[in-house]
């Protein structure tokens, strides 16, 4: 396996805000990370590329295994090559990721020169072909470009692009489209898509929004309040949800010929990290909560389900 | 409103370390020049040359100067004199600073541009020249140092003022007013004079520690209260021809002028933490 | 349609930035010529991209904007011809609710000074347990009362938004990306939220979302903007779009359902510069569709019956 995520947990100060999470991708596959703000899907993108230190958490149990090695158990120095260089990281909001100051292309050229070792050339010709994978018109003209003359789904591709520079194994981009247009959402996503089954990497897509998970996603790991709810095959998942969370979030995505007063939403919020629930975490907003659920946490079953009381599986 | 909003964070402020040390040295000072008459047995302006350059002892804490008065008195009456004109024409300043701030940074046009343009003019010289300026102008003494003080510091608290008003006029909150039928008074009074107010009294807070030491030079000069009055300024003018006879004469101004500015800052320093608690834990 | 409680004819909104040292100033047109009646206890939905002036439009309606041009007449009244005072009055009978339900609070005040603005903002005493009956109706607990706004949760802000806006009992609200910046889950809940307040309130709304997946679940007609200028309107949340970008919305929006996969290619070049429109149809440089006309000349909002749309080369009818 590429990724193997094994009972993490996070440790922040006195609170751990991500409690056991497990799960694991393939190359060539598209993991899905979802739950609302707070579900710790973010903490669980920066355990996996070691930038927990950056936020002052670290990894108090479990482990990151990428091909087969801990992260936990590397030097700072071992990490920091592995990332930019094997793992892509694409961050939330492109307006914020470049630095302003200096032309597109020097900030695409360097990662390829730090982790390639490639001549100042070779990386402005790789900076080049690899903006034109990503469709950029004009690819020439936009390294000459400082930041704020681009458009924001332009300004997201560059970050794409920064994360592939290194020539990755695996991406993990963090609600990559969230600050864009919905027609340049879909054509972020759609890019990302491409590049995982043409180059046959591995991407870990944090996102909120079920849709996304349904349009492109194999795999789906559900987080609620720290904790995995559910994790499946992307079909499976949605065609029969068994973990109630999962079925409430799908059915916050507006669908074609619903009926009036059919989207509700989940009631309640997210709890804080500070003011956990016993039991299951889920269990204040739950529509199938049982007296159990208050008291006891539901251990993981299957490898991929935490929950007392599950939906039914379909017959046949 | 206003008033209550602004308790919470100077009760935070005493509760550092720092802040209570600079709060009790600064309520001590207040103190010390509010009740000088009953604090002390002698006045500040009566002389007795007999009994003049004794070193501290039982009957005078401090010593006495070169006409043979309290020092400790007249360090009393200083603080009144050195603090009073501080701290109204700061007060006065940051009033003026802050209506002129506030109308130019919410109706903005020709008025801002004007205001602007004049606020940054007086930048462009020291405050203590426009101080001396103003001084040659209205003459020496109390007034013409508080006027001195005020039109030095009120630059400075206009520019504040309009850059506060005009990074929360962009607040949704305030279309969100006009949206329900607010007039420009009601949002003016209601929303960015009360999100302004902190921050230029904390500043004004900070600028009378500098309007002391410049209440004090201008009485080093002679021009600032003019003697019998004692000011911490004058005291020091007047110490300096005696420097090497009676040390003290100078040292004790110049501590309680040193002491007190360090102190406002200490408690400056405490408040604007404490009120930055409070804003990050409203966005966070 | 029913009865018409605001008929908008003609709305433009022109901004100009002021020229600086060596710059020239320039002018944009914001919104170029909007159209549209909204019927009594109806739901509108603009939709369109960031720039497509649909914030504006919505400001427009206030007036919280003055149009450049165009009339807007509110139940029989003309707004544009109010004076700044009357204008202030009719806000009792319209109100707004924004997006970002973090500035839109004032930090200072708690949520029950926040439902009491409306009423002194207006010159009015507040109601004996008006502020109880906001609280209820939007379903934030009583306890709430004397909370600062930094202690709620955006869904909770978001409710408070919208009391304040339902405080003067108004008959209109303009609803601007009001779930934009919340979770999914919140976002559900005050779609709900508004679907009961319209019902139980006889509420008219005109509803501005970039995303069309929520526009054809919760309004009755959809207006598609882009760059300004109404390029097609929808009668029914179900019609089938004809005009090529709305056709590149409705296939933007993620479907929830892995079985029915679409090919997501969102659309290819860039909005161009509302400074320097191009000659033709704005969005010509994007379209799929596009033939030699639609770069010379603009094409105009047409009806055929209830639909009407703005494009040389529309799909075909289905």
């Amino acid at each position: 396996m590429l990724l193997e995520v094994e009972n993490l947990s996070v440790t922040i100060g006195r609170v751990t805000p991500l409690d056991g999470v497990s799960f694991g991708l393939d190359r060539g596959q598209i993991l899905g990370l979802v739950g609302e703000s707070g579900s710790g899907k973010s903490l669980t993108a920066l355990a996996v590329t070691g930038l927990l230190p950056l936020i002052g958490g670290r990894v108090s149990g479990g482990a990151v295994r990428f091909q087969g090695k801990d992260l936990a158990g590397m030097k700072p120095a071992a990490l920091r090559a592995l990332r930019g260089r094997r793992i892509g990281f694409v961050t939330q909001n492109p307006m914020t990721a470049l630095d302003p100051v200096q032309r597109i292309g020097a900030q695409v050229d360097v990662v390829s020169r730090l982790h390639l070792g490639l001549s100042a050339g070779a990386a402005r010709a790789r900076t080049l072909d690899l903006l034109t994978q990503l469709r950029i018109p004009e690819a020439a003209a936009v390294c000459e470009a400082y930041p704020h003359q681009l458009s924001g789904g332009m300004k997201q591709r560059i970050v794409i692009a920064m994360a592939l520079a290194g020539e990755p194994e695996l991406i993990v981009a963090d609600e990559p489209t969230t600050a864009l247009d919905v027609t340049v959402q879909a054509q972020i996503i759609h890019i990302l898509a491409t590049l995982v089954r043409e180059r046959g990497l591995g991407l870990v897509l944090i996102t909120h929004d079920m849709g996304v998970v349904a349009q492109v996603c194999d795999r789906v790991a559900v987080l609620y309040a720290g904790r995995l709810a559910e994790a499946r095959e992307v079909r499976g998942l949605f065609a029969a949800p068994r973990h109630p969370y999962t079925a409430a979030l799908i059915g916050c995505i507006p669908r074609e010929g619903m009926a009036p007063g059919a989207l509700t939403g989940i009631p309640g919020a997210v709890p804080s990290v500070t003011a956990y629930p016993p039991g299951c975490r889920f269990h204040p907003r739950c529509p199938r909560a049982l007296p159990a659920c208050a008291t006891e946490v539901p251990a993981l079953t299957g490898g991929a389900l935490a929950c007392l009381n599950p939906l039914e599986m379909p017959h046949g | 409103m206003s008033a209550a909003g602004f308790a919470t964070p100077v009760a935070a402020a005493l509760r550092s370390r720092k802040g209570a040390v600079a709060g009790l040295w600064l309520a001590a000072m207040v103190v010390a020049a509010v009740f000088a008459p009953l604090l002390t047995p002698y006045a500040y302006d009566v002389q007795d040359l007999p009994g003049a350059f004794q070193p501290p002892g039982a009957a005078h804490w401090l010593g006495t100067d070169e006409f043979g008065r309290d020092l400790l008195t007249r360090l009393f009456y200083g603080a009144r004199t050195s603090l009073s004109v501080s701290a109204i024409a700061i007060g006065i300043s940051v009033l003026a600073g802050m209506i002129l701030g506030a109308a130019a940074g919410y109706f903005g046009g020709r008025f801002d541009r004007m205001v602007t343009a004049l606020v940054d003019l007086s930048w462009s010289f020291p405050e203590i020249l426009v101080a001396l300026i103003l001084v040659a102008i209205i003459g020496p003494g109390v007034t013409g140092t508080m006027a001195a003080i005020g039109v030095a510091y009120l630059a400075q608290f206009t520019r504040l003022a309009r850059a506060q008003i005009m990074a929360i006029k962009s607040e949704t909150f305030i279309e969100a007013s006009r949206s329900l039928g607010a007039s420009d008074g009601f949002i003016l009074f209601r929303h960015l004079i009360p999100n302004t107010l902190a921050p230029v009294l904390v500043a004004g807070m900070l600028a009378t520690g500098d309007a002391i030491i410049l209440e004090a030079t201008l009485g080093f000069f002679g021009l600032g209260a003019q003697p019998p009055t004692p000011s911490w300024g004058a005291m020091m003018s007047s110490g300096s021809a005696q420097l090497f006879k009676a040390p003290g004469i100078i040292l004790f101004p110049g501590l309680a002028v040193a002491i007190t500015v360090i102190a406002i800052n200490l408690f400056g320093d405490a408040l604007v933490r404490a009120l930055d608690i409070r804003r990050r834990e409203r966005t966070g | 349609m029913a009865e018409p409680l605001l008929d908008i004819s003609g709305l433009s909104k022109r901004f100009e930035t002021p020229g600086g040292f060596g710059q020239k100033p320039r002018s944009m047109m914001a919104v170029r010529g909007v159209s549209l009646r909204i019927g009594k206890g109806e739901v509108v939905g603009v939709v369109g991209e960031s720039g497509c002036g649909k914030s504006t439009l919505a400001r427009l309606v206030l007036r919280l904007l003055e149009p450049t041009d165009g009339r807007l007449v509110f139940d029989g009244q003309d707004l544009t011809a109010l004076s700044a005072r009357e204008m202030r009055r009719m806000r009792r009978r319209m109100a707004m609710v924004f997006q970002d339900p973090y500035s839109s609070l004032d930090p200072r005040y708690t949520l029950e000074e926040v439902l009491g603005e409306p009423f002194r903002a207006q010159g009015l005493p507040v109601p004996e347990g008006r502020i109880a009956e906001l609280l209820a109706q939007v379903g934030l607990p009583e306890t709430m009362r004397g909370a600062y706004p930094h202690q709620l949760s955006g869904g909770q802000r978001q409710r408070a938004g919208i009391a304040r806006a339902l405080a003067l009992h108004p008959e209109f609200l303009v609803l601007d990306e009001p779930t934009a910046s919340l979770d999914v889950s919140i976002q559900a809940q005050i779609i709900a939220l508004l679907q009961d307040l319209r019902a139980r309130l006889g509420l008219t709304y005109l509803f501005i979302s970039h995303d069309l997946g929520l526009v054809r679940y919760f309004c009755d007609r959809i207006v598609v903007m882009y760059l300004g200028a109404v390029v097609e309107l929808l009668p029914a949340a179900a019609t089938p779009p004809r005009h090529p970008y709305s056709r590149a919305l409705m296939d933007s929006t993620f479907v929830p359902d892995p079985g029915q996969r679409r090919d997501l290619v969102g659309l290819t070049g860039e909005i161009p510069s509302p400074f320097n429109l191009p000659k033709g149809c704005a969005f010509a440089a994007r379209c799929p569709r596009v033939t030699a006309r639609c770069l010379a000349e603009v094409p105009l909002l047409e009806a055929s019956g209830p639909h009407a749309l703005a494009c040389f080369n529309p799909l075909p009818e289905l």
